[in-house]
């Protein structure tokens, strides 16, 4: 059982370092999915919502890790 | 094959597998110094074979995955994964949080397995052959991941498996024609590379996933990894100007 915990624990980890980054990342996914499904006419504007939102997501949590 | 497409994921595997090849043999050679290459290299076989097990039985289950559903999957995973190695190596470049160093890991390890030898003298061989396996399935994991990820999506999971497979020689070839842990490999730029890498696939997936068709088609995927690398960098000139200004 030990083993098991251990090993979930060692994949989640590959994923998930800060909890914030992973959660901001999950929501600009979700708010791209969103909009793609309500304005279908408009990929390339999802695709910019992701891109830019990682983007902003990835600059303003290095500055946090840093300022903290 | 097309270059284009392919160059992007074989370099991307090459890279992220040399930065996890380096530190698998870093404890690998901790193993050794400590306990001789017999559990060492029982160990690193053992996970080898693990890898090679696990890869075998993911790939038909790959080909079942409708490709959309395949690529939002694989460019959320590697947006987590990839911006997470990317967020620590600007960290490490501006100085914020400690370079690994394979030198300090290698004195722990075989400290570690020193403490063990004097507490369970019997087990040893055991306990340091685990010690090899696990290092080897930790990291080959990330290449197993990596190599599938950037692969997947275009039917290049064979491209980036041999370009994975060529770092793991230039590694082994390095490390036992030196005797010691790859102390000298720029570990950090190299992490911060393929954060970019792994970055700007993640994005490019996760969008294909979602019906985006970006300008350009693959070799989008650059220009998205030049956006990455221009604000990792501007990160860390910004947070090294900000620790200059307030020591």
């Amino acid at each position: 059982m030990n083993v098991l915990v251990a090993a979930s624990q060692t994949l989640v980890g590959l994923f998930v370092d800060d909890g914030s980054l992973a959660i901001a990342i999950l929501m600009i996914v979700l708010v791209s999915g969103i909009f793609s499904i309500l304005m279908p006419d408009m990929p390339l504007v999802a695709g910019a919502m992701l891109l830019i939102g990682c983007l902003a997501v990835l600059f303003a949590n290095v500055m946090k890790a840093a300022q903290d | 094959m097309n270059w284009t497409t392919a160059a992007p994921a074989v370099t991307t595997a090459f890279l992220s597998s040399l930065v996890e090849g380096v530190e698998a043999l870093t404890i690998v050679f901790a193993v050794a110094s400590v306990r001789g290459w017999r559990p060492a290299a029982l160990g690193t076989l053992a996970g080898l074979a693990l890898l090679l097990l696990i890869v075998v039985t993911l790939r038909p289950l790959l080909n079942r995955v409708p490709l959309h559903a395949l690529q939002l999957i694989i460019g959320v995973l590697l947006l987590l994964f990839g911006m997470r190695w990317l967020r620590k190596a600007i960290l490490r470049a501006a100085g914020v949080i400690a370079l690994h160093d394979e030198g300090i890991a290698f004195a722990t390890e075989t400290e570690e397995l020193r403490d063990q030898a004097r507490q369970h003298e019997a087990q040893l061989n055991w306990l340091a052959g685990l010690a090899s396996f696990k290092a080897v399935v930790l990291e080959g994991l990330e290449v197993v991941f990596i190599v599938i990820a950037v692969g997947a999506g275009r039917g290049l999971v064979g491209a980036a498996s041999l370009g994975a497979l060529a770092a793991c020689l230039v590694v082994a070839t390095f490390g036992f024609a030196l005797h010691r842990p790859l102390e000298r490999v720029p570990e950090n730029t190299l992490k911060f590379a393929v954060g970019v890498m792994l970055s700007a696939f993640g994005v490019f997936w996760t969008g294909e996933g979602l019906g985006v068709l970006w300008p350009g088609e693959d070799l989008a995927i650059v220009a998205i990894a030049a956006l990455f690398l221009l604000v990792a960098l501007a990160a860390v000139a910004l947070t090294r100007r900000r620790a200059g200004a307030f020591p």
